[in-house]
């Protein structure tokens, strides 16, 4: 079976801009993958390109495959859904109205438009005029619309960009739903607290480069950043287990002086001071480790990727 | 280059359509047609000590002002934004995700926005033109009527397509807006002064004579006057310029064929620019 997007070797130019530099990487079908980095890192402009909205200066990208923009762009883009990161649909139509007019332009048969609408949560609305919607209820048309024609890949802009937390949570449960039905979805965001838990797989972007792909624990082994390790104390052992600590090979630990202490240590030396503080069963009453943020990592690749263009000016 | 399928130019002139019917544009438009055009074929001759319907050469030269002024106007605010108004809600991109190509969407729009304004315009001129048949006008006199409300249909249309261009080659709505004002500013107002201007400096000259007349074929609007005024020898002479033109200007074909050229000619421009 194919992969369900293959960029191989993609370079796109603004004028003398390199706003993508030879990019390469395969979605998998069925899996749910973070597309990540700054504004201006190249993710928009990646994203148009598998979505065929622009053209490659070098380099191919295969969709299910096939060239997007190639004699079958029908039958491929059939196979795609898009949800934009802001879309105004027409004030004028009603949200089912919208959502027939999609349905006929996509090919795909209108009695799926009750069952889009449900699955986003929009079947009252369906009747009301779209100009009555709120900024959520028009962003889960946009979703709504994207599902239309049962799509095996979907592409999704900042999906969650202006909602509140319930609505951020119901569509991380649909993503999560689509994905285990066997839909592949590519989703970009900058809110990387938001997406971390949520994607299979995640590609870093910076600077018109992949920076990193991959697993978050590929990420996390990759990079090698420390873990902390934090506990809770009983007020009498903390003079103990500090003691304790200090013959381990932390990298550094701070403590509130009362209860809360906080360990930092490498991964690799994260069992022995588990280890040696499970000793204090008695006195911990809690503790757990704390993996980096993808922040954490976003930016450690960054500093490691200027060090690397520093090594070799 | 992908085949067009017709039935995605239908879903999109559909859509197009059923909005401005939605919104209440049809009705709007169509209405103040006819309250203008009631109007001046009413009073039109006011001028010669006259009130009330009279000929329909009369009424259509009367008319044909209005429409000039009206009809591009109308055309070009229905046209303006059918490209960059959706780039800027975002839904451009969507659009061209789907499984149609942009000629499909550019024509498709472009037919659901004629119909929409060929819709207004023939029941705004149609109530005239009822008025007209009830005053008991001959069914010649109805045919020529008939052939002015197309003739105006086409006149608009041309400025649609003018306005889809500047649609495609903007960059925003509001440069657009400015653009279509200009446009007409230009068609309507300026091309006719420039021409008059042209006529007194050198229309006395063998050459000037032969020239000016044909410059009219560059601006629609001189085209669908031409069309309707010198197409009747009672008008013509009530214009006191039967004389000057050439025949071959008068040929109600020729004029029909360069106003067809205005309306092909600035829609494959925007299709060829939106291709880029």
């Amino acid at each position: 079976m194919s992969a369900a997007v293959e960029v191989d070797k993609v370079t796109r130019r603004y004028g003398a801009l390199r706003a993508l530099d030879e990019v390469s990487l395969t979605i998998e079908q069925g899996e749910l993958f973070g597309l990540i980095g700054h504004n201006g890192a190249g993710k928009t402009t990646l994203f148009k390109l598998m979505l065929g909205l622009l053209a490659p200066d070098a380099g191919t990208i295969r969709i299910h495959g096939q060239d997007i923009a190639g004699a079958a762009f029908r039958e491929v883009r059939r196979g795609i859904g898009y949800v934009p990161e802001s879309v105004v649909f027409y004030d004028h139509l009603s949200g089912a109205e919208t959502l027939r007019y999609f349905a006929d332009l996509k090919g795909a048969p209108r009695g799926e438009v009750p069952d889009a609408l449900q699955r986003v949560g929009l079947s009252d609305a369906g009747a009301r005029r779209v100009k009555t919607y709120s900024k959520g209820m028009r962003q889960r048309l946009g979703v709504a619309q994207a599902l239309l024609g049962r799509p095996r890949l979907l592409f999704l802009d900042e999906p969650t960009s202006g909602l509140d937390p319930e609505g951020i949570h119901s569509v991380y449960r649909l993503l999560h739903e689509l994905r285990d039905a066997g839909v592949t979805v590519v989703m970009t965001s900058h809110i990387l607290s938001e997406i971390q838990e949520r994607v299979d797989r995640v590609a870093i972007l910076n600077r018109g480069h992949v920076q990193a792909l991959g697993t978050l624990q590929r990420l996390r082994e990759a990079v090698d950043l420390p873990l902390w390790l934090e506990a809770q104390v009983v007020p009498a052992a903390m003079d103990a287990v500090r003691a304790a600590l200090t013959q381990l090979p932390v990298i550094t630990q701070r403590d509130d002086g009362v209860r809360r202490l906080a360990v930092q240590v490498r991964r690799e030396h994260k069992m022995a001071v588990l280890a040696r503080l499970s000793l204090f069963d008695a006195q911990i009453s809690d503790l757990h480790v704390r993996e980096p943020t993808l922040e954490e990592l976003f930016l450690g690749h960054e500093e490691a990727g200027q060090e690397r263009r520093h090594g070799e000016d | 280059m992908a085949r067009i399928e017709w039935r995605l130019l239908r879903v999109i002139a559909a859509k197009e359509f059923r909005e401005r019917l939605r919104n209440r544009w049809v009705l709007a438009v169509a209405l103040v047609f006819a309250v203008f055009a009631l109007t001046i074929a009413y009073f039109g001759s006011a001028q010669q000590g006259m009130v009330g319907f009279h000929g329909i050469d009369v009424t259509i030269a009367s008319l044909v002002s209005l429409v000039i002024y009206l009809v591009p106007l109308i055309a070009l605010i229905l046209g303006f934004d059918a490209i960059v108004g959706e780039r800027e809600r975002g839904s451009l991109d969507l659009l061209l995700s789907l499984p149609l190509t942009r000629a499909e969407l550019l024509l498709g729009k472009f037919l659901g926005l004629s119909a929409t304004l060929a819709l207004s315009t023939v029941v705004g001129f149609g109530l005239a033109g009822v008025a007209l048949a009830v005053q008991g006008q001959g069914t010649d006199a109805l045919l020529h009527y008939a052939g002015f409300v197309l003739s105006a249909v086409l006149l608009g249309m041309s400025f649609l397509s003018m306005a889809v261009a500047l649609s495609v080659i903007t960059t925003d709505r509001a440069r657009a807006s400015g653009a279509a004002i200009a446009l007409w500013f230009g068609f309507v107002l300026v091309f006719d002064l420039l021409l008059l201007g042209a006529l007194v400096t050198v229309g006395d000259s063998p050459l000037g004579a032969r020239v000016l007349p044909y410059l009219l074929l560059l601006n629609p609007a001189d085209v669908f006057r031409v069309l309707n005024v010198f197409g009747f020898d009672s008008v013509k002479v009530f214009y006191g310029l039967a004389t000057v033109f050439p025949d071959t200007l008068t040929s109600p074909w020729v004029l029909g064929g360069v106003m067809l050229a205005w309306i092909v000619l600035p829609l494959g421009f925007a299709l060829w620019r939106f291709r880029q």
